[in-house]
């Protein structure tokens, strides 16, 4: 089986393309055959991008009236393979709304999903899928047996992005079919929490707090040499749950992968499911007291101190040459 | 309001994991616990009925060999009760089969809300919980990290990229919540010993009107190729902080031209 047709679950933040949507359409060319797009929303104002990563037609499912993306997206899908067929594989963003659709589609065309996905290459005529599991420790390949489509949900920075030269991508809307209950339930507000600087998966330097810095207004060392770094600042999910920082900044397992060229662990103990969000780092730089952190294991440059003397010294050091 | 619960029993996340040679699935040879992650849907659930003024705690959980010990500590929180599927058929399911048989154990309860987790702490697709939605034909809201429920609607936060949305969705509907919604109790004593006497309701497949073709190994339609360790980063210099540890760091951030 060669792979003659992909759809890729096109996805936003904000007014563009999410970032992870623009690695899955990349992936989706290189491995040859027909790339197409699914997405919902303002189409139009995505096309011309859509294309340039290597999708010939963008579906566009239109406008939700407030609804979760999930039920209809899914349902839309379901309805254009009954109707044209399917494609072999379909790539899903691993985010809120991605995994919402893949779950539904799965049931609706009765399909396993395969989560979790790092790594997609085709071998001996199936796509063979890598899964990063043990906290990364060890690397499991998987493929799917049976008919397709193969449903893939695909982890950010699995893969790089990278524009083609395609044209714009043809919109063709798709209808949504009844979705009954399912589609019941309605956003009626949105909150965004503001935030500065890069974006944590695309910062080229990541700095990120845990326990160790002992209390919630500590935090703000971390933001601060976040900024003179020009970088984002993140977070073991300890301190999110505990509440010091919102889960936008949970690096990890449950959080966001990163790979910058420097990542900065400050009182991070490294569980394995805080490492398998960062080990993919360029650079790591680890502070922590205790030294038989597991952390200090997959640092370049470990320091064994206490926080709260380092940071603020790190600070002003760099302070004095900005 | 009568709240279902899905919990799953998993090996101790203290004890690093293995699988299996043969089949490549995680062991699961010695006693299960209840995974962290459905302590705060437990939890959760018990506040929500006690709000809406009455009603019941529902567990179900899909496991193999009869476990009942994580479902004995859900049961020591305050649920009423529990239903175990356990069947030497579902060995080797995936998050479809999963959902199908969490699904079919559901309707028996006829709840009003179910309740799991985003994501287990084991196998962790997080999948599951919009399946079991799905197969239910029910609506649903995943990411969940805050719930109330009034007039037969629930309204939550729904976690996303920069924030969070609020929906509102009417019952019967599937929620998944995230780690931290509440603070889960730890069971008392008193608890305990209540635990010891409340129903497990044990079934096989059969009883949920499922064959072993739909769900198992057999169902599964994934094959893992291969398992195999992953590249192993080094640690480079690793040194105590003399107050100059920031130096070096300054200095390595310099030989990487990020300064
Ligand atoms: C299903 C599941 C999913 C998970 N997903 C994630 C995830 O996505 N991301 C994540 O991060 N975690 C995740 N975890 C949690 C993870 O297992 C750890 O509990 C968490 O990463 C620990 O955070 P921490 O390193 O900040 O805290 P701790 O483990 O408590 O470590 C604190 C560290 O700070 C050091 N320290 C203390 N004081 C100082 C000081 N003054 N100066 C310097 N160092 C100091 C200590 O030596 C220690 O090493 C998950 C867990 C589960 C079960
Ligand atoms: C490393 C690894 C990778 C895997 N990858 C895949 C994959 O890509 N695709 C796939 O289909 N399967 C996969 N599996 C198998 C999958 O884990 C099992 O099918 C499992 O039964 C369901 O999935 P989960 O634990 O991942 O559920 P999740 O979807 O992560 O679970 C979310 C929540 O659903 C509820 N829940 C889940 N299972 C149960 C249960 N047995 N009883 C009660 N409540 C439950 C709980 O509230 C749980 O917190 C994988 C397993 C492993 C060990």
């Amino acid at each position: 089986m060669a792979v003659n047709k992909i759809w890729v679950i096109v996805d936003r933040q904000g007014e563009k393309i999410a970032p992870l949507s623009l690695e899955l359409l990349t992936k989706a060319r290189s491995l040859g055959g027909t790339v197409e797009g699914v997405t919902w929303g303002d189409a139009d104002a995505i096309a011309a991008d859509v294309g340039k990563y290597g999708a010939t037609t963008l579906f566009n499912v239109g406008d939700l009236a407030g609804g979760l993306p999930g039920p209809p997206v899914a349902a839309a899908l379901a309805a254009a393979i009954s109707s044209s067929g399917a494609p072999d594989a379909i790539l899903v963003p691993h985010n809120y709304d991605g995994r919402d659709i893949a779950a539904r589609l799965s049931v609706k065309i009765d399909r396993p999903v395969l989560t979790n996905v790092v790594g997609l290459e085709e071998t001996e005529g199936s796509l063979v899928t890598e899964h990063a599991i043990f906290g990364g420790a060890e690397v499991l390949k998987a493929r799917f047996t049976g008919e397709g489509p193969a449903i893939f949900v695909v982890r950010t920075k699995s893969f790089a992005a990278e524009e083609g030269d395609g044209g714009p991508a043809a919109v063709t809307p798709w209808e949504i079919p009844d979705l009954g209950a399912t589609g019941g339930a309605k956003i009626t507000d949105r909150h965004v929490e503001e935030s500065e600087g890069p974006k944590l998966d695309e910062a080229p330097v990541v700095v990120s707090g845990g326990r160790g810095l002992g209390q919630a207004d500590k935090y703000s060392m971390i933001e601060d040499l976040a900024k003179l770094l020009k970088g984002a600042a993140g977070a073991s999910r300890a301190i999110v749950d505990a509440g010091w920082v919102p889960y936008s900044h949970q690096v990890g397992q449950t959080g966001k992968t990163v790979k910058p060229t420097v990542y900065i662990a400050a009182g991070i103990s490294g569980a394995t499911q805080h490492m398998v969000g960062m080990k993919g780092s360029k650079n790591i730089v680890a502070i922590n007291k205790d030294q038989e952190a597991p952390i200090f294991s997959i640092a370049d440059l470990g320091i064994v101190g206490d926080v709260h003397k380092v940071l603020p010294k790190l600070i002003e050091a760099l302070q004095g040459r900005s | 309001m009568n709240v279902v619960v899905c919990v799953k029993q998993i090996p101790d996340p203290a004890n690093p994991g293995k699988l299996t040679s043969d089949t490549h699935t995680i062991v699961r040879d010695g006693k299960l616990i209840l995974d962290d992650s459905d302590a705060y849907g437990v939890e959760m659930a018990l506040q929500l009925a006690d709000a809406a003024g009455g009603g019941e705690v529902t567990l179900v959980s899909m496991a193999p060999h009869g476990e009942t010990s994580g479902l004995r500590t859900a049961l020591a929180m305050g649920a009423a009760k529990a239903i175990l599927i356990s069947d030497d058929e579902l060995a080797g399911s995936d998050a479809l089969s999963t959902a199908k048989v969490l699904a079919a154990a559901i309707r028996r309860a006829e709840p009003d809300l179910v309740i799991a987790a985003t994501e287990s702490t084991d196998g962790y697709t997080g999948t599951t919980p919009v399946q079991v939605a799905e197969v239910l034909g029910w609506p649903s809201v995943s990411f969940v990290k805050k719930v109330a429920v009034a007039d037969g609607v629930v309204k939550a936060d729904r976690q996303t990229e920069t924030g969070y949305d609020s929906v509102e969705v009417p019952l019967p509907a599937l929620v998944s919540v995230t780690a931290g919604v509440v603070e889960p109790r730890y069971p008392s004593f008193k608890g305990i010993m209540a635990a010891k006497g409340k129903p497990v309701e044990e079934l096989r497949i059969g009883d949920l009107g499922l064959d072993a073709s739909q769900v198992g190994a057999a169902g599964a339609r994934q094959q893992v190729v291969s398992v195999e360790p992953a590249e192993a980063r080094k640690a480079g210099e690793i040194a105590v902080d003399d107050g100059d540890g920031h130096e070096k760091i300054v200095a390595f951030l310099e030989q990487l031209k990020v300064i």
